[in-house]
């Protein structure tokens, strides 16, 4: 299969790559990039757990080709803390509200958080919950990540 | 001062909350490079006749190293059969086979394993190899299995897998009740789903087979895959990386798994594996899948005179641990309550379906909800309050240790207290004055109120395996924590240091906490069945206390003193003698000195001061507790709402409540789902119908409201710590509350009872037909 040059900014880094038209984007910043924070856990668009940013909105990259992204800026878990290693709000309060357990849906749900505040500074319950829910958790009940989005918004 | 019961942030949380951690699928380690990939073609037919597979167009395919078939495993002389799970108690000619050859049993059993220099390469090939299939008639329902009129081993005889009979004294048992309740329940089909699918990663290495696995407990697979290779447990090495939840089904070592190494061994590198979610929802073990039939009798002042269980268990195709799940559900059959006279006879059955093995709670909850059903059939017939009759037959809190019999000994307990605890923060009296309000209105949305009790069993049996820790101390008075105890999302790295840091006063960052690898934790068993901290963190307590004791003797030899006069001060973190606070020796100086004392008793050894031990407790614990769920039911679509759900759950002395709190959380909410949301289905010829996470109602954040927690804290004898299990209970009490409150809901329809799950549905057919 041929492959197809793309060239793209992953994490402000630009890059520049051959990709089979297939690869998808998760693939891609997985095997490619080695931002293997990006976890699969579906391959069709339903548990979330591979949102990352393009071009600041929030994706699903299991469902998304990698030469889709091309000239895009991609942001994945590994690009949303400060270059410091500072946490960001919401992966702060993700930690104080115990927003997690295992972890694996977490780079998911806390790159959706990231673009619905950055959407909607000031959600209410109702739309915090209609919000997130295109991410599935099994471990917290989404209580804990509810209230650490919550407090991330007053935060601000 | 004192860190126990406070919520202490997880030291975990930063490195997955920055994608930093890695998961099976994610490793780059050294040892794995060069790695071939495997892909494993499943079968799409649950019950079929293999008449030939064709793997030659894949074998030839660009990129594939090896296809094998079942021509394969079986002509291998260094493979020998799959054994049972539980050998002895399961006859070997129903073990699973590597990969089938003559017969299919269910959609998802593997025919070939493709390998491939990549996934892509693998995958593609897989879409080469071609099965003949000559389809048998499949038998989906464990009701009709149970009839043995078609047979998934024929030469088995019968469908039942297991049985065993403890006596059945027919309508005797109910003699003298006035009133005697009959019906049958159906506690469904589970698909477990963590988020990470099952992944493996193989290879040889110097003689050792070293498996990185997504894994509740490495220890047990080292020694299971020590059994299969005939190698020594030291000669394998597993090690479990971040574990993207469990809930049961990542104890085992299953069939696809376990012959990684075989791939490994023959083709001479490393194999890689990693299922997607597709292949999970038909090859990971499903959970739950019973059949009870609750007989219930008693007097009209709602006395429970005696209550029989008979459980039927869809083991799946082939018996594994789920066939032995009715025996927990025998052991808590008669809950929490003081029934006279209690029966519970046990079956396993085989269907074509993906065999059935734990899910969190595995086997309690559904002895929670056959007795918690069957209270509420019995208050309908007499016609009273549910939690009246409750009140009625609970085991009340003076009578611990309390032998049921059904022979659990039942630690301590306060069931009444729980339920009043519930009820008070509900508002139960309102909720009912709201209700009759509502009714009595004619409003479109009725209220429905379900309450729950239930009482489990954590880290059972009694004289279980217990579990180990190691606590070395380091010459700059650093300290490592060794632990059996493997993570995979329950906060053990931060709950460990807690424990070692309150008994020595080290700061907590100072404390590292080591587990899930065989080679730097020698012995262990792992985190299920609600286990970790009662047994875990006990090993890890009594382990720092005997550390405490050498190291007080070493400071004395230090101080100049006699032991017995020294004192650890554990909020300066040093030792001195009592009475003279102002010479100390730190951490820091003891552990440089060393094991000097040696052995308590025995010569000095210079040795850093450590302790090793495995933590047995003499009996399980059993926590307990009461929920109340309200529910609105649209009388005009059958859709149903949850309201509240307020919970007062038991587990003993809490070591740090947020952790706790999120146990709790995550128990409820896929407790929730059992009653309203989740099943998975077959149609009758054996094809699953929901086998991907759009088809499978995993519930969202969309579906559930804000938890109302009550707290309840009675301590445990069994371990040092009063703790008790607190990973299964959301999970064991939530789903019967909210099934009960929307039968509750509907009983001015002359509903009694309505299966799970409570889809829309199947509650407006109940409104409309009764």
């Amino acid at each position: 299969m041929g492959e197809v040059e793309i060239s793209l900014s992953v994490n402000g880094h630009a890059r520049t790559d051959a990709v089979e038209p297939r690869l998808t984007l998760a693939d891609y910043l997985r095997e490619r990039c080695q931002l293997t924070g990006t976890h699969l856990g579906c391959e069709h668009g339903v548990c979330g757990a591979c949102t990352v940013l393009v071009d600041g909105a929030a994706v699903r990259s299991c469902l998304v080709l990698a030469v889709q992204a091309d000239g895009a800026e991609v942001t994945t878990i590994e690009g949303i803390a400060a270059p410091d290693g500072t946490l960001s709000p919401v992966q702060a309060a993700f930690r104080e509200c115990h927003g997690l357990q295992c972890g694996f849906c977490t780079p998911g749900f806390v790159v959706s958080a990231t673009a619905l505040l950055r959407d909607n500074p000031d959600p209410t319950d109702d739309e915090l919950r209609v919000g997130l829910a295109g991410n599935l958790c099994r471990c917290t009940g989404y209580q804990g990540i509810l209230a650490a989005v919550r407090r991330a918004a007053e935060a601000g | 001062m004192s860190v126990m019961g406070t919520r202490v942030q997880r030291r975990e949380d930063p490195a997955f909350l920055t994608g930093a951690n890695r998961y099976t699928a994610d490793l780059d380690e050294p040892l794995l490079a060069g790695a071939l990939h495997v892909h494993f073609v499943r079968s799409t037919i649950a019950h079929a006749r293999i008449t030939e597979v064709d793997v030659s167009e894949a074998a030839a395919a660009s990129g594939v190293v090896a296809v094998y078939t079942a021509a394969d495993t079986v002509a291998a002389d260094d493979l020998d059969p799959f054994p049972v799970a539980i050998p002895g108690m399961i006859p070997d000619a129903l073990a699973r086979p590597w990969i089938a050859g003559e017969v299919v049993r269910f959609v998802g059993e593997v025919v070939a394993a493709v390998v491939a220099e990549t996934r892509e390469a693998a995958q593609d090939a897989a879409e080469l190899v071609v099965v003949d299939y000559e389809p048998l008639e499949a038998v989906v329902d464990p009701v009709e299995a149970a009839r043995d009129e078609l047979l998934l081993f024929p030469d088995h005889g019968t469908n039942t897998a297991l049985e065993v009979p403890f006596g059945h004294s027919g309508d005797a048992l109910f003699e003298g009740c006035e009133v005697v309740v009959d019906r049958t329940v159906v506690n469904q089909r589970l698909a477990v789903c963590p988020l990470e699918p099952r992944a493996m990663a193989v290879t040889w290495h110097d003689g050792r087979l070293v498996v990185f696995m997504s894994t509740q407990a490495p220890h047990g697979v080292r020694n299971r895959l020590a059994g299969i290779y005939g190698l020594e447990p030291e000669q394998v090495r597993v090690v479990a990386p971040a574990v993207g939840g469990g809930f049961g089904a990542k104890i085992n070592v299953q069939a696809d798994e376990g012959l990684l190494p075989w791939i490994a061994r023959r083709l001479g590198r490393p194999v890689r594996w990693a299922e997607t979610r597709g292949e999970s929802m038909v090859s990971m073990p499903h959970g739950r899948g019973q059949v009870l039939r609750v007989e219930i009798g008693g007097g009209r002042d709602g006395t429970v005179g005696a209550y029989r269980l008979t459980v039927l268990q869809d083991a799946g195709a082939y018996p594994s641990m789920g066939a032995f799940l009715p025996f927990m559900t025998r052991t808590m059959a008669p809950g929490t309550y003081a029934f006279p006279k209690v029966e519970c006879n046990v079956k396993a059955v085989m269907t074509n379906t993906t065999p059935v093995e734990a899910y969190r709670g595995a086997g309690r909850p559904e002895a929670t909800a056959a007795v918690e059903r069957a209270l509420d059939l019995f208050a309908a017939e007499i016609g009273m309050d549910p939690v009246e009759v409750r009140r009625k037959n609970l085991i009340a809190a003076d009578a611990f240790p309390y032998t049921t019999p059904t022979g659990a000994v039942y630690d301590v307990g306060d069931y009444a207290g729980a339920l009043d605890a519930a009820l008070e923060a509900a508002g139960y009296d309102e909720l009912r004055a709201e209700q009759r309000a509502r009714r009595e209105a004619g409003e479109r949305l009725q209220l429905g109120i379900g309450v729950s009790l239930y009482v489990e069993i954590t880290a059972g049996p009694a004289g279980n395996q217990g579990e180990y820790a190691k606590v070395t101390l380091h010459r700059d008075g650093s300290v490592a924590v060794y632990t059996g105890s493997s993570a995979h999302g329950q906060g053990h790295a931060t709950s460990w240091a807690m424990l070692a840091h309150e008994l020595t006063g080290i700061p907590m960052e100072r404390i590292e906490v080591i587990a899930g690898d065989t080679d730097r934790v020698p012995e262990g068993h792992g985190t299920f069945g609600s286990r970790s901290l009662q047994l875990g963190g006990s090993a890890v307590w009594t382990a720092t206390e005997q550390v405490v004791e050498k190291a007080r003797q070493v400071a004395a030899e230090l101080l100049e003193a006699a032991p017995a006069d020294v004192v650890l001060d554990t909020d300066r973190a040093a030792f001195h003698v009592a009475g003279s606070p102002s010479v100390v020796k730190t951490w820091a100086e003891v552990g440089a000195a060393g094991d000097i004392a040696g052995p308590i008793g025995e010569a000095p050894t210079g040795q850093p001061i450590e302790a090793a031990l495995t933590f047995t407790a003499d009996n399980a614990t059993f926590p307990f507790g009461a929920h109340v769920a309200v529910v609105e039911v649209d009388t005009e679509t059958g859709r149903v709402e949850l309201r509240r759900i307020v919970t007062c759950d038991d587990a003993g002395r809490i070591l740090n409540p947020m952790i706790v709190e999120g146990q709790r959380h995550g128990g409820i909410a896929q407790g929730v789902a059992q009653a309203l949301y989740e099943e998975v289905r077959y149609d009758a010829d054996g094809n699953p119908l929901t086998a991907n996470l759009a088809d499978y109602a995993f519930v969202s954040a969309a579906e559930l409201p804000a938890f109302e927690l009550v707290p309840l804290e009675t301590p445990t004898p069994v371990n040092p710590l009063g703790a008790k299990g607190i990973g299964e209970s959301g999970a064991i009490g939530a789903t019967p509350a909210v099934q009960s409150a929307v039968v509750d809901a509907l009983a001015p329809h002359g509903v009694t009872h309505l299966d799970m799950p409570l889809t829309p549905e199947r509650v407006w057919r109940a409104m409309t037909t009764v």
